[in-house]
């Protein structure tokens, strides 16, 4: 891909492409089980990788999870364990 | 029609914005610059050009509107000196890395400690890796040349890099001599209006000068060296052009007295005038190449230019302490390697010291003691109290 002059961003939502997953150590691991369906956790997380699906089950997009945790902080049941990841 | 007049070299370089029809100056005031700021301030009071006038409460600030500014497609300028250009310093980065086409004047001034408002070129050499045009000039005439020339080398569509037009403080800023204050209408028919490939605009909205990851960070670099390539090729076409409209043109450097040379003086800026007046006084056979592009460095050029020479001693007016010679010496040593040429250096002119014909003629004659093979020193300081060491 070319890199417009200076870097100029031209286009909508480039950032996508930036798939911060790659930073990640931990990551979070949703029981839903324990989940109370508060959605604070898809409220709080700063990736906004938290998706909620039908029936109140929450799922993590790890392309983008930085694994910050504040899900996992957030969570009044902690329902959310951060997992040591391998690869 | 041109119109001749003798003002400061200060006022010319207003005039000069003033005829480039600049639309916003950010600028903050520094000994000896403010009169460019006061002189543009007053024109623009007088309605004799129009421009939106930023006064803000720092250097940073005025690179900083700069930027804002110029990233809408307005052309734009503001001067600085010394101190005003280091606090500048992180912001002149992001106006190259942006690639915008800001012009700038620098009246070159000494740097604290101790605090000194007069001449040395310390200041602009210490950008020198900032990405930004370097311009050093010798008279009045030529800073109001050369702001012109500027805007016509940044704004190339090849170029996009902001230019610094450097011109030693008092010495040129505070003198008084004759200009030759060029049409209007002849200015923009040498200036074509400022397009660059993306601008601020509400209706189009995109990004700029956000993250450049370690993907792509140095492309974004690399880009920046071609285009300074393509500043040097465009910066001689913008001066042979300026010689066909203006009948001036000042060349990457000058030459002067240079046939069948064996000793060359190189140096930047105003003290050409005094090194010519020495040369043409002693009636020797030594040559003067004066720099006038520093960045981009017209390297193949000096390199032929230096050929037939056999000794060079470059009178700078800076020094790179820890490194015992100017920045000038150094990068010539680099463009003559594996030359026969030999460089020697002298610093000179720091904080104002006047710069005299005998210092001149020192140099010529230790030169010329190195051309008969005697042993002399590598770099010598003109002009300094030994004895007060
Ligand atoms: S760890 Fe951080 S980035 Fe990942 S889902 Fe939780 S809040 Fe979002
Ligand atoms: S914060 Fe915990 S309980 Fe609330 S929605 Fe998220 S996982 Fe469920």
């Amino acid at each position: 891909m070319k890199v417009n002059i200076a870097a100029c961003i031209t286009e909508p939502g480039s950032s996508e492409r930036n798939k911060t997953g790659g930073w990640r150590v931990f990551k979070p691991v949703v029981n839903n089980e324990r989940c109370i369906d508060c959605g604070s956790c898809w409220i709080f997380c700063p990736e906004a990788c938290i998706s909620r699906k039908e029936g109140g089950e929450y799922q993590v997009d790890l392309d983008y999870c930085k694994g910050c945790g504040i899900c996992a902080n957030e969570c009044p049941t902690e329902a959310i364990e951060m997992v040591l990841e391998e690869k | 029609m041109p119109r001749r007049d003798v003002m400061h070299g200060s006022r010319a370089v207003a005039e000069a914005v003033r005829l480039c029809d600049v639309k916003v100056v950010a600028a903050y005031p520094i000994t000896p610059q403010t009169h460019i700021v006061e002189d543009i301030a007053e024109m623009l009071a007088n309605g004799e050009f129009d421009a939106e006038y930023i006064m803000v409460e720092s250097e940073h600030s005025a690179m900083s509107a700069c930027i804002g500014a110029s990233a809408t497609g307005a052309r734009t300028f503001t001067a600085t000196a010394s101190q005003g250009l280091a606090l500048m310093h992180e912001v002149l980065w992001i106006a190259s890395g942006m690639r915008l086409p800001i012009v700038m004047v620098n009246a070159n001034r000494a740097l604290s400690a101790p605090i000194n408002i007069w001449n040395d070129q310390s200041d602009s050499i210490a950008e020198r890796d900032s990405g930004w045009v370097q311009i050093y000039v010798e008279t009045a005439q030529e800073a109001l040349d050369s702001v012109i020339q500027a805007y016509r080398i940044a704004e190339h569509e090849d170029v996009l890099l902001p230019v610094m037009v450097c011109m030693d403080g008092f010495v040129l800023t505070h003198t008084v001599e004759p200009v030759e204050v060029p049409d209007k209408e002849q200015v923009a028919e040498y200036l074509p209006e400022l397009r660059l490939p993306h601008v601020l605009d509400p209706e189009k909205p995109v990004t700029m000068g956000a993250l450049g990851d370690p993907n792509y960070y140095m492309e974004c670099r690399k880009q920046q060296e071609i285009a300074m390539e393509h500043a040097l090729r465009h910066a001689e076409q913008a001066d042979e052009e300026f010689r066909g409209i203006f009948g001036r043109g000042y060349g990457l450097f000058e030459e002067y007295n240079m046939q069948d040379a064996e000793v060359v003086l190189v140096t930047m800026g105003s003290v050409a005038g005094t090194v010519k007046e020495t040369i043409d006084m002693l009636g020797a056979d030594v040559g003067l190449l004066r720099l006038r592009l520093f960045r981009p460095f017209p390297k193949e050029a000096v390199r032929r230019a230096l050929s037939e020479a056999k000794v060079v001693n470059v009178i700078e007016k800076d020094v790179s302490v820890g490194f015992g010679e100017g920045a000038l010496m150094t990068e010539l040593k680099s463009v003559l390697y594996g030359s026969d040429v030999r460089v020697l250096g002298t610093v000179a002119g720091l904080g104002g010291r006047d710069i005299t014909t005998e210092h001149v003629r020192q140099a010529i004659e230790r030169a010329e003691r190195a051309l008969r093979g005697e042993k002399v020193e590598e770099v010598a300081w003109a002009g300094l109290k030994e004895e007060a060491l």
